[in-house]
């Protein structure tokens, strides 16, 4: 992962003769950047606070679909993203047209809140999934000692739910600020121009126009120090929490039971559902009458696609594992430190720097396939050592001792110990990689040969080529696809698991 | 006996040698299922006994990255507005090709880079939602703020590029008040083209930057008359792509020859309705029917390549400046 983090970047600086400094253009770019990041990061843990909250203590119809789709934004491809919001939120969607009917002033989506809205769209799904898992893991012994002892709502917050949020919200804000830091296509089409410029757009620039490496790869360490320096606070700020060991069982919240509670509940379900969902069903309204006539070869894709995606996630499986296990032990901060430094690293820079490496020795085309399913592995990682560590934190803390005066060790210890509580998150990890891995066109533009293109890869071909009909359909497809990986990799994680 | 073998091993050698394959880099679009590679691949291998392999994806950057050592024989899809940085690497043979006879509204005579389709950029409405679109660069920016633009980013897009340019070549010294006038009818600036045309099919803008030819896609594939060009008295930005073949090729003869096919009448009938651009050498007895109904400029602003290169920087600045107030 170093090798693929911090490695292209140097082999981006080896090549690099030149470096142009930084400009004017560029401290208002980074102005922004952080500007955006903190911000997107900020409303994405507040909104998702009593979402995840609600989803955790309500048992309803049709929850765990609604867990699944609440997910969808995270693993669309942007351009997809973005042309769903406009399609809601735009100065023609519905949204407006409700405020005209009713006289009020037309909203506008484009602008540095645009962004923030885009990027709360996109991060809000991860980070509920972040802190759902942290409530769940919350022993239901726990509950019902909390309940016999006739907490309130006000105690169970102080007692229960705002150690748990320590512990978990500010790894989430960090990951969210780090996706937000390397942000590029979003914030241009929402931005509406140069003013919501960011640090990534700079390094395109640098990169496709001046070609100055050199001045990539300066900018590229701008935005790894500003992660590493976010993941050094996030660290400071959470604090680790045990509940003790539980028998895994299944929550039931008297708490909560109110009318006032229910509502509150409610309110935030539907806003959130609301949210999330309508640009998705736009997307899905726009990729339907074309889906009939999608040309053979976007089928074709699909399957090298879903080909990556398989790959990436077993690479992942096996890495994050011993990693997160690693992590509980007594340097296991670097290791959170290291893996958020690989969601800021620019995938642009990741590429070139694999392409020159790999270059002097094999044709990159005939590795494109294998070398995308590495590198969306290593972006994926984090996201799976995120949702795997806080329970390999706990596991450590509340079976270690058990299993050790127990002696149980290797196999026996991962059988009956570690794999079946760690696997929720990882079924979720397994299922993020996957769906993240189907969605990205990361490095797959600069290897690509036209006979090996993934199905986003085609997707913005065809846009290009203005069948924006049949792009719809492939979006709609790419859409299905990961939703289809990932539901069936959660699934899998949540058999038997209880809510 | 001795030299029979020698010459039929030999003879194998020549056939194997023949049979090679011609790399050329090309942007992602040209080589797509939906662009103009695969067409021209089909045509130049007939008449050869050779393959063509396209390699896509950003040619210039690749080409600084792989210097010398590059597996390209030729390139094609280079941009004016890149093709001095590429020239500077110093990778590039003459295409030895008579360019006097070109259809295209400018002077060619670089011997390093060849053109093979050209087009202009233009505002494209919809005719049956905007009757009285403005017919000159001035009335844009004079038009009511209501009037819905996207476009984008010369950063990030040659689209966006050519647009600077144009607003320099039109307004130049004025270009930055030209730019601050603009700028309240500017729904957002995308990254790329697709985004862009994209929000305008969507009817979030009233008109896309695009180009004088964009309306033949949706004449002739989609037979849908409602997409037209605003044609300015200013003139319109010239913007062609060119072909090269590299000094450092180890199949000189295939690159050559691919260089003698451009202008030929095989690939240039391909364009037009391949790359929905017009043609850099065909008479307009050949061109498709349809293209007849565009609304064409009369006039045509260009840059050469030194001048683009001088003036980006400052205009970059300039543009900025007057979009971040």
């Amino acid at each position: 992962m170093l090798c693929l983090t911090l490695g292209t970047l140097a082999a981006v600086l080896m090549r690099a003769e030149r470096g142009a400094g930084f400009g004017p253009g560029d401290w208002q770019a980074l102005r922004f950047t952080l500007w955006q990041a903190l911000w997107s990061a900020a409303l994405s843990i507040a909104c998702a606070i009593p979402v995840a909250r609600a989803l955790a203590r309500r048992q309803f119809r049709g929850r765990g679909v609604l867990i699944t789709l609440l997910g969808a934004p995270f693993i669309l491809p942007t351009l997809v993203a973005v042309l769903g919001l406009v399609a809601v939120f735009g100065r023609n969607g519905p949204l407006n047209a409700a405020l005209a009917g009713l006289g009020l002033p037309e909203v506008s989506i484009y602008g540095p809140w645009g962004v923030v809205l885009a990027h709360v769209f996109f991060n809000m799904p991860l980070a509920v999934r972040l802190l759902l898992q942290g409530w769940l893991a919350i022993p239901a012994e726990r509950f019902r000692l909390a309940a016999s002892l006739g907490f309130g709502p006000r105690q169970m917050i102080r007692h229960i739910e705002w150690p748990m949020l320590r512990a978990t919200a500010p790894g989430a804000a960090l990951v969210i600020f780090a996706i937000c830091l390397t942000s590029f296509a979003v914030a241009l089409a929402l931005g509406g121009g140069p003013r919501a410029t960011t640090v990534e757009l700079a390094i395109y620039q640098a990169f496709r126009f001046d070609v100055d490496l050199g001045k990539a790869a300066q900018l590229a360490s701008v935005q790894f120090a500003l992660a590493g320096a976010a993941a050094l606070l996030a660290l400071r700020l959470s604090q680790q929490v045990t509940f003790g060991a539980g028998l895994d069982g299944t929550v039931a919240r008297w708490d909560a039971s109110g009318r006032g509670h229910r509502a509150l509940d409610a309110f935030w379900l539907i806003l959130a559902a609301g949210f999330l969902l309508l640009p998705l069903g736009a997307v899905v309204l726009r990729g339907l009458p074309g889906l009939t006539e999608l040309p053979p070869v976007v089928w074709w894709s699909l399957w090298r696609s879903l080909w990556v995606a398989l790959l990436s996630t077993a690479l992942v499986l096996t890495l994050s594992l011993p990693l997160a296990v690693m992590a509980t032990g007594k340097r296991g901060a670097w290791v959170e430190v290291l893996s958020t430094l690989a969601i800021a690293a620019s995938p642009l820079v990741i590429g070139t720097g694999l392409y020159l490496m790999v270059f002097p020795f094999i044709w990159p085309g005939d590795v494109a396939l294998i070398i995308t399913a590495l590198v969306n592995a290593a972006l994926a990682l984090p996201f799976a050592l995120r949702s795997l560590l806080p329970q390999a934190r706990s596991l450590a803390e509340d079976y270690g001792r058990l299993s050790a005066s127990l002696q149980i060790t290797g196999w026996p210890l991962w059988r009956w110990v570690i794999l079946p509580r760690l696997r929720r998150p990882l079924g979720f990890a397994a299922g993020l990689t996957a769906a993240l891995s189907m969605g990205d066109l990361g490095v797959i533009a600069l290897f690509a040969d036209p006979d090996r293109a993934t199905l986003p890869l085609q997707m913005y071909r065809l846009m290009g080529a203005y069948r924006i009909e049949a792009a719809s359909a492939a979006a709609l497809l790419l859409l299905s696809a990961s939703l289809a990986l990932f539901w069936a990799f959660d699934m899998g994680g949540r058999a038997n698991a209880g809510p | 006996m001795k030299s029979l073998t020698l010459a039929a091993g030999l003879s194998v050698i020549a056939t194997l040698a023949n049979a090679e394959t011609l790399t050329v880099y090309a942007p992602d679009y040209f080589g797509s299922e939906w662009g103009p590679g695969p067409a021209i691949k089909t045509a130049f291998e007939a008449d050869c006994d050779c393959t063509i392999e396209f390699i896509t994806g950003d040619v210039l950057p690749r080409l600084t990255l792989e210097g010398e050592r590059t597996k390209a024989d030729a390139v094609i899809g280079l941009n004016t507005d890149v093709t001095a940085k590429a020239r500077a690497l110093g990778l590039f043979a003459p295409h030895g090709q008579d360019t006097s006879g070109l259809t295209m509204p400018v002077d060619w005579q670089d011997e390093t880079f060849l053109p093979f389709n050209w087009g202009q950029t233009a505002f494209i409405y919809d005719n049956t939602k905007i009757t009285d679109a403005p017919t000159s660069f001035d009335a844009l920016l004079d038009a009511p703020d209501d009037l819905k633009i996207v476009i984008q980013d010369p950063r990030s897009s040659i689209s966006g590029l050519a647009l600077m340019l144009w607003v320099k070549a039109i307004y130049g010294d004025e270009a930055e008040g030209a730019w601050e006038k603009l700028a309240p009818k500017i729904v957002t600036v995308t990254k790329g083209w697709s985004e862009s045309y994209g929000m305008f099919t969507d009817g979030e803008a009233d008109m896309v930057l695009s180009y004088t030819t964009s309306p033949a896609y949706h004449i002739i594939a989609e037979d849908d008359m409602t997409k037209s060009a605003a044609i300015f008295d200013e003139g319109h930005y010239f913007m062609v792509e060119v072909a090269a073949q590299l000094s450092t090729s180890d199949q000189p003869e295939l690159a050559q020859k691919f260089m003698d096919f451009i202008l030929s009448e095989e690939f240039q009938t391909i364009i037009p309705e391949g790359n929905w651009s017009f043609p850099a050498k065909l008479d307009a007895s050949k061109m498709p029917e349809k293209f007849g109904l565009l609304n064409l400029p009369e006039k045509t602003l260009f840059y050469s390549e030194t001048e683009a290169e001088a003036l980006r920087a400052p205009a970059l600045e300039e543009w900025q400046r007057a979009l971040s107030q």
